[in-house]
């Protein structure tokens, strides 16, 4: 049985915010689902009293003054923009 | 011979006695980079003009100054995901190919406190995803030991440029493995430090939880003084650690008499080569011979390490790979008529599909109804990995085993199937999913391919992990075999 479906790959691309054609959807439907299929063997084990590790040290939040200091400036933020307008990233229509 | 046969100490006195300057040992990597990189290809980037001109400034303060430091002058390779102000960083992404930083890695600002030169930049595989480096949206860096093998990845190029003789050291990143298993392919010598203990700040996130920023040289001499200038408490990253950086290089005492070192018996065992097995039994008696005695250990969930890694270095790849949209920096389509159209085909244009797979695991294994059976999952997996590694520093100094499970593989040869290529990281990820450190040390040859001999250490302790692999390069040559390019 199939881990992954086809229209999975692609509901899981869009939430990735990638396009692919059906020919990818095809070749990472059949990736995707060794690869997840493989993962599962992570079943065989009980962790039911494990708990979850997220980070390896035994760190508290670190906490600091909060301070105000000067922002990067506005030319060089705005320099690497692939397009940009009166000092602000311009992007296509968001609405059609 | 070269300038950079010796090691950095040495060239340190050179420029001392004012034998050789600074300028001179810029020259020499930036004419190894002339005569050998067409092959070798390890850099994506030079700093030629900058580089040259930063030497000149350094001899005349050079002809004045009686004390610098040991990095003072010398020639260093950086990998392209470690951001550099003003010199192009492209993590070897075509999302990224005319992105100029606006600010340096706390990495290159205690570099350039130490007055380190940049030569360039050095090759990868995209976002550092991937074990031979040609996952790289530019060029195929080859091995210097053989030009038809892979170099290793994901720091291949810095593994390469090193070995190639084109700089003394260089910086590489490992998530997963990509500075040791390069370092044990290119016969150099890899460290991946303890989770926290090098900034991580400007390192362009991979998977968070488990990247570090590490050294790869000739030596483990020269591997300990760039570590000591890395290294460190760090203010704009709040995962490195507060804990005090020993002195590494005074540790390289070269004693290691009654030393007790665990040998898993998970990582001698199926799938790992014969040849690369005798390699490391070699190893472990050149070690007792120095006075220190191994047993035989288990680590029991090695068996699940590639698929833990997976699962959560995807995951965390695929929230720190969004904000390659297209918007504030990089490539971007001209083939978009609105904005979700924009990011789309921006992200597909820009994105090789090694990236794509895993963005798109990632973002299966967080997505609502598949997050508990998979990543949770993983998390709670590696607590148990984690706690194997705890069992036997119980009892134990250090946890000695192969880095790779064969040596160097042939270009092409494990591109088609994701699985197989994912496989030969099997032995250096348990040390990142634990958190300690790590490092590669040329341990042998087969049929002309260095091995690499890893040993694990406790957290923060990587003067222990540099004793014992000084320790056995010193009884050793390994190090001293130089590829014929």
């Amino acid at each position: 049985m199939s881990r992954i479906s086809i229209e999975q790959v692609k509901h899981v691309a869009h939430l990735a915010r990638l396009a692919i054609t059906e020919e990818e959807a095809e070749m990472f439907t059949k990736q995707l689902d060794a690869i997840i299929t493989f993962a599962e063997q992570l079943n065989e084990l009980d962790t039911e009293n494990v708990p979850p590790t997220s980070h390896v040290l035994n760190m508290k939040n670190v906490m600091r003054e909060d301070v105000p200091t000067p922002g990067l400036p506005l030319d060089e933020v705005l320099k690497n923009a692939p397009d940009q307008q009166d000092g602000q990233f311009r992007v296509p229509a968001i609405l059609e | 011979m070269s300038l950079f046969d010796h090691r950095v100490s040495e060239l340190h006195h050179l420029l001392h006695k004012k034998e050789i300057s600074v300028s001179d040992l810029v020259a020499e990597s930036f004419k190894r980079i002339a005569e050998i990189d067409e092959k070798v290809q390890a850099f994506l980037t030079l700093n030629e003009e900058q580089a040259r001109a930063k030497a000149k400034e350094l001899d005349e303060k050079l002809a004045t100054e009686k004390e610098f430091g040991l990095l003072f002058g010398m020639p260093i390779g950086i990998k392209d995901n470690i951001v550099t102000k003003g010199l192009r960083t492209t993590c070897a992404s075509k999302i990224l190919y005319n992105f100029d930083p606006i600010y340096d890695a706390t990495v290159m600002q205690r570099l350039h406190e130490a007055d380190a030169i940049t030569i360039g930049k050095l090759n990868m595989d995209e976002f550092a995803m991937g074990s031979s480096t040609e996952n790289s949206g530019f060029q195929l860096t080859r091995n210097p030991w053989d030009l038809e093998r892979v170099p290793g990845g994901s720091s291949g190029g810095s593994a390469a440029a090193v070995a190639a003789g084109e700089v003394p050291f260089a910086l590489g990143s490992d998530t997963g493995g990509s500075i040791r298993q390069p370092a044990a392919f290119c016969g150099v010598v890899g460290l991946k430090p303890t989770y926290g203990r090098v900034s991580r700040f400007g390192l362009v996130a991979f998977a968070s939880s488990l990247d570090q920023i590490g050294p790869i040289t000739r030596t483990v001499e020269d591997n300990a003084y760039l570590l000591q200038v890395i290294s460190g408490l760090d203010p704009m990253d709040s995962t490195s650690a507060n804990v005090d950086v020993p002195d590494y290089v005074s540790a390289l005492t070269g004693d290691i008499q009654g030393l007790k070192i665990a040998v898993p018996k998970e990582y001698l065992g199926e799938g790992v080569s014969e040849e690369v097995r005798q390699s490391v039994l070699n190893a472990l008696k050149v070690l007792e011979g120095l006075g220190a005695t191994w047993e035989e250990v288990s680590l029991p969930h090695s068996k699940y390490v590639l698929a833990t890694y997976y699962l959560l270095s995807s995951s965390e790849a695929s929230a720190n790979l969004a904000r390659f949209d297209g918007v504030r920096y990089g490539y971007r389509t001209d083939n978009a008529k609105n904005l979700m159209e924009m990011y789309k085909q921006t992200r597909s244009e820009g994105f090789g599909n090694e990236v794509k797979r895993r963005i798109m695991l990632g973002t299966f294994a967080l997505s609502s109804g598949y997050y508990d059976a998979y990543y949770k999952k993983a998390q709670k997996v590696r607590t148990l990995i984690k706690q194997d590694f705890e069992n036997v520093f119980e009892k134990y100094d250090v946890i000695i085993g192969p880095t790779t499970p064969t040596p160097a593989f042939k270009i092409g040869e494990k591109t088609s199937d994701p699985l197989t290529m994912y496989a030969n990281d099997i032995l250096t990820i348990p040390v990142n999913l634990a958190g300690v450190p790590g490092i590669s040390v040329p341990c042998g040859f087969v049929n002309g391919l260095p091995v690499g001999l890893q040993i694990i250490g406790k957290h923060f302790d990587e003067s222990t992990v540099y004793r014992v692999a000084h320790a056995f390069e010193q009884a050793t040559d390994y190090h001293k075999q130089k590829p014929t390019l």
